[in-house]
């Protein structure tokens, strides 16, 4: 039927039909010069979604470029499902962040759902067996019915879909300011682990081999839903909620345990996720990669629905599906297994030698396009960049201490910003304890799993102050690389590899795409400096609503390798009497900071400032004094400064802490200052430690339930530990009743 | 003695429970995919929590059709140790091997976190290694875990002190009266919502859950040692 309804080859080129898939002119002609003909509407399709931002990086190739992804354990860098990297006794861990920000929101529960489905396929493509889930998320301000709404709603998909699928949801992290007000980010990472000897790639080598198609069946779901992300968000974007896709977490984890058992056999040559553009860019990719062609039967394909075209299904975005290649003849062991989890494999096509993705449907060629051109030979674009005016005037900016008349008021209400505020009520929804590894759960610096059989375990955070990264995009991504490197460190594991998410706002806007390029220059710089590659990651851009570009907010997902389980260490104060000690240099900086957006109620200035090799110095020298086994706990400065994180210190086994410091009093408790970590110690321990690390001893921490502190002898903040805990408990949970 | 894991699509928790008496209580132990059709061999059966069949339709209602199930209730009738943790306890209440039902929690949110539990009955082949009235910590995990059944049930259930855990302090999901954790008549079938297999190792947050397995294999050993 609506095969009938595809306009002519001539069509699309006279009625420009090309630039409703978001190709442009120029990039029509060049798909025709690359045919030597005129597309019809099935190849044009290919192409659109092939060539999308989101497939193609064709605005972001030129800065990724940059990244430094190689590294002495660096086993797979980006190109993959997913990065793997060495963790020795014959393991590797396998990681990767990706975004589902558009489909977010617009259908806040099957986006997130379905962000983490995705994710979580990525890393078992490759052979590797998911052992834990993280999310970065933010959000407008939990003033409005609608951000509240998004908000509840992409944590229950997040939940509803991890929880059922087994793998738990140890970390992450949520913040919220206004510019994310329309345009939520949903950012899920997924890390597994894998023997070598395991190890599979996306490839389709063998020509005769057989590809076949396994999971679930396709439907008209999620049509151009690479093209979707890659477009800003408008009011009349709720119309695209066709392009979101829904999620079946029961599918996917018996596509996971039938993809685990399949990589055993030596039948797999080659098997890769059906993500974004779906059957086109499995395909296409496989392909090109090994440099091999496609031929497939879409009559073949397993259809949910009656009448689909081949524009539909290949376009379709269907969720739990998988794409393998096998070697010829030995199609009925792979029917065979995946029978046992009742599902269908079922044979499409074979694996040519003429570098051609061709399609037939109903006995006729609609497709017959070069895999290279689809997968490889997108355009790259060098946009023009521009530095925005608001940075050289910010840059120009003394720092400035807000006015702070009462510290103890000032402290309460900063615990009490949702940024800052327990995220309780966000992991008590997330199993984070399924398959019983999770050593650290939510809530500290780092979440710690223990590998089983070994006595090593992995450190996982995702980590990026997008204020920061406003005021200074270059700065605030060297604090994002460092500061995740500071939590795992804090956790007691050694840093190994990052994976980025890159949301920004429209890239054709210059002084958006001067954010990328600074962004990714001090993201590389640090990486660099802290030896943590890139091995893979993802690109959000066009996060604007109505012309708004959200914050710059490239996620940094991290992982780290913790070489004793007994070295594990968290934030809590262990008991009274241990030594409290801050390491490193306080100065006066509020650019960017939550005081500074509690005071104005909006941002300026300079962000904080960083020297990378103090900033790997200091964690040199508490993952030393964690694997000495000198600290109680460790705790690493962030937003609200000194103060929160020493209260926060307190609330887990409820006990108190008498800290005397000197100098400006509202720089010394809230300024936000890089590089700095809060540190106990056991008083018998004080000698050792203090001969490892130049940290300062400010206090100790008491029986006595109360949070004391005086600057320059005056007290200024003395609260019960239980008033100032119920302030950060209740917040969030407060802001969701009104 | 030689613990079965009963395992259904969709089941989750499988793994947690087969390392808990494998590891922690050096027992045999063997997965059991949910179309076999004999248990013959096994001294214990153990159906573990997840999302069997996607948890579609409502918890264990799909999974009780299952084949195995023929012989899981074989098992219980031949009076061998049957425990079902979350979504197994479901599928036991699903499955008519325990009374009442569950509803959605409460709060209509998924919730996990460790709970206290008080013991209530320590005259079970399960409880006895806790102190009676003793407060143990295990945690929770589910979306729906909130016990109901009629007042005569209720009545029952107590009457036959087939109430084995209590929610202490907190209830959680709005359970009725507090429960957690049930047995039938007989008493060798437990059902509870907290999961015991997830608190067998401090290092993972606690390790109360052991007692309650160190229970089943001390009957069993008794039991063998007598019948030798």
């Amino acid at each position: 039927m609506s095969l009938m309804l595809e306009p002519s080859p001539e069509q699309l080129k006279e009625q420009q039909v090309y630039k409703e898939m978001g190709l442009s002119d120029d990039e029509f002609a060049m798909v025709e010069k690359i045919l030597g003909r005129l597309p019809n509407y099935t190849e044009i399709g290919l192409f659109s979604v092939m060539w999308s931002e989101h497939c193609s990086y064709k605005n972001s190739k030129p800065v990724l470029s940059k990244f430094p992804t190689k590294g002495e354990h660096v086993l797979q860098g980006p190109g993959e499902g997913a990065g793997i990297v060495d963790i020795g006794d014959e393991q590797a861990v396998v990681f990767k962040i990706e975004s589902h920000n558009h489909p977010s929101a617009i259908e806040p529960y099957q986006g997130a759902a379905t962000g983490v489905g995705g994710i979580i396929r990525d890393v078992f493509s490759m052979g590797a067996r998911p052992v834990a889930l993280l999310n970065s998320l933010r959000f407008g301000e939990l003033d409005t019915p609608r951000v509240r709404y998004l908000f509840e709603e992409v944590v229950a998909g997040i939940a509803g879909y991890g929880n059922c699928i087994g793998i738990p949801t140890v970390g992450g992290e949520v913040q919220f300011d206004a510019s994310y007000e329309g345009n939520p980010l949903v950012n899920a990472m997924c890390v597994g682990l894998i023997d070598h000897k395991d190890i599979k790639k996306g490839q389709a080598h063998g020509v005769g081999n057989t590809v076949m198609y396994v999971g679930a069946k396709t439907g008209r779901d999620g049509i151009h839903g690479a093209t979707f992300a890659s477009e800003e968000l408008t009011d009349q974007s709720e119309e695209n909620r066709p392009a979101v896709q829904v999620g079946d977490p029961f599918m996917e984890k018996l596509l996971l345990e039938a993809c685990l058992e399949l990589v055993k056999s030596d039948a797999l040559v080659g098997i890769q996720d059906m993500g974004a553009a779906g059957l086109t860019s499995s395909s296409a990719e496989m392909a090109s990669k090994a440099g091999s062609g496609i031929e497939m039967n879409l009559d073949l394909v397993p259809q949910r629905e009656t009448g689909m075209t081949a524009y539909e299904m290949m376009l379709s975005e269907s969720q739990e599906r998988m794409l393998i290649v096998v070697t010829k003849g030995r199609e009925q062991e792979i029917i065979d297994l995946f029978s046992k989890y009742d599902l269908e494999a079922v044979a499409i096509g074979r694996v040519t030698d003429d570098k051609q993705l061709r399609l037939i449907h109903k006995g006729e060629v609609v497709a017959d396009v070069p895999t290279d051109a689809l997968a490889e030979e997108a355009p790259v674009y060098h946009k023009p960049s521009k530095e925005p005016a608001y940075y050289r005037e910010f840059q120009t900016m003394e720092n400035d201490i807000p006015a702070v008349d009462d510290h103890k008021e000032t402290l309460l209400s900063l615990l009490q910003q949702p940024t800052i505020a327990s995220k309780e009520w966000v992991y008590d929804q997330y199993d984070y304890m399924v398959r019983t590894n999770t050593v650290v759960a939510p809530g500290s610096d780092a979440a710690v799993i223990r590998i089983r059989g070994t006595k090593k375990g992995l450190a996982m955070t995702t980590d990026c102050n997008s204020r920061y990264m406003y005021l200074d995009p270059e700065v605030g991504g060297k604090i994002a690389v460092a500061e995740a490197a500071r939590n795992i460190v804090c956790s007691g594991g050694a840093p190994l590899a990052i994976t980025d998410n890159l949301n920004f706002g429209n890239p054709e806007k210059p002084e958006i795409f001067w954010q990328i390029q600074k962004a990714a220059d001090g993201i590389s710089e640090a990486c660099r400096t802290l030896n943590t590659p890139v091995i893979g990651g993802n690109v959000s851009l066009y996060n604007e609503t109505n012309g708004t570009a959200i914050y710059p907010t490239p996620v940094i997902g991290m992982v780290g390798l913790v070489e004793d389980i007994e070295h594990v260490t968290t934030q809590d104060f262990k008991q009274a009497g241990d030594l409290i000690y801050l390491l490193g240099d306080t100065r006066a900086e509020f650019g960017g900071s939550e005081l500074q957006k509690l005071s104005y109620k909006k941002i300026f200035g300079q962000a904080p400032a960083i020297d990378l090799t103090v900033e790997a110095a200091h964690q040199a020298q508490v993952l030393t004094a964690i694997q000495k086994g000198l600290l109680s706990s460790a705790h690493d400065l962030a937003e609200g400064g000194l103060a929160v994180a020493v209260a926060e210190s307190l609330f887990a086994n409820q006990l108190g802490a008498k800290l005397a410091l000197t100098g400006e009093a509202t720089t010394q408790l809230f300024s936000e200052s890089q590089s700095r970590f809060l540190l106990s110690v056991k008083k018998e321990n004080k000698e050792a430690f203090e001969q490892l690390t130049n940290a300062t001893l400010i206090g100790e921490v008491t029986n006595e339930q109360t949070l004391e502190i005086t600057v320059n002898d005056d007290i200024v903040i003395k609260e019960q530990t239980e008033v100032l805990n119920k302030a950060w408990k209740g917040a969030i949970p407060a802001c969701l009743q009104k | 003695m030689k613990f079965a894991v009963i395992v259904f699509p969709g089941s989750n928790c499988d793994i947690d429970m087969y390392h808990a008496v494998k590891d922690e209580l050096g027992c045999d132990v063997e997965y059991v995919w949910h179309d076999e059709k004999s248990l013959d061999g096994f001294d214990g059966i153990l159906l573990p929590g997840g999302f069997s069949y996607g948890d579609y339709l409502r918890s264990g209602a799909i999974a009780r059709f299952s084949h195995v199930m023929k012989e899981v209730i074989k098992a219980a009738e031949a009076g061998k140790p049957v425990l079902g943790v979350c979504n197994g306890f479901q599928i036991l209440l699903e499955a008519g091997l325990l009374p009442g039902a569950m509803r959605r929690n409460e709060s209509l949110k998924f919730i996990c976190r460790p709970v206290q539990l008080k013991v209530e009955n320590n005259q079970t082949m399960f409880s006895q290694g806790y102190e009676q009235d003793e407060v143990i910590t295990i945690p929770v995990a589910h979306g729906e875990g909130n016990y109901y059944c009629d007042e005569v049930t209720l009545a029952s259930l107590k009457e036959n002190n087939q109430i084995v855990f209590t929610y202490h302090d907190v209830n959680p999901n709005g359970s009725l009266s507090n429960i957690a954790g049930i047995t039938n008549k007989a008493g060798n079938v437990l059902g509870m919502m907290p999961h015991p297999e997830r608190a067998v190792d401090e290092l993972i947050g606690g390790a109360d859950g052991l007692k309650l397995f160190q229970s089943i294999v001390k009957q069993w050993r008794e039991s063998h040692v007598v019948n030798a």
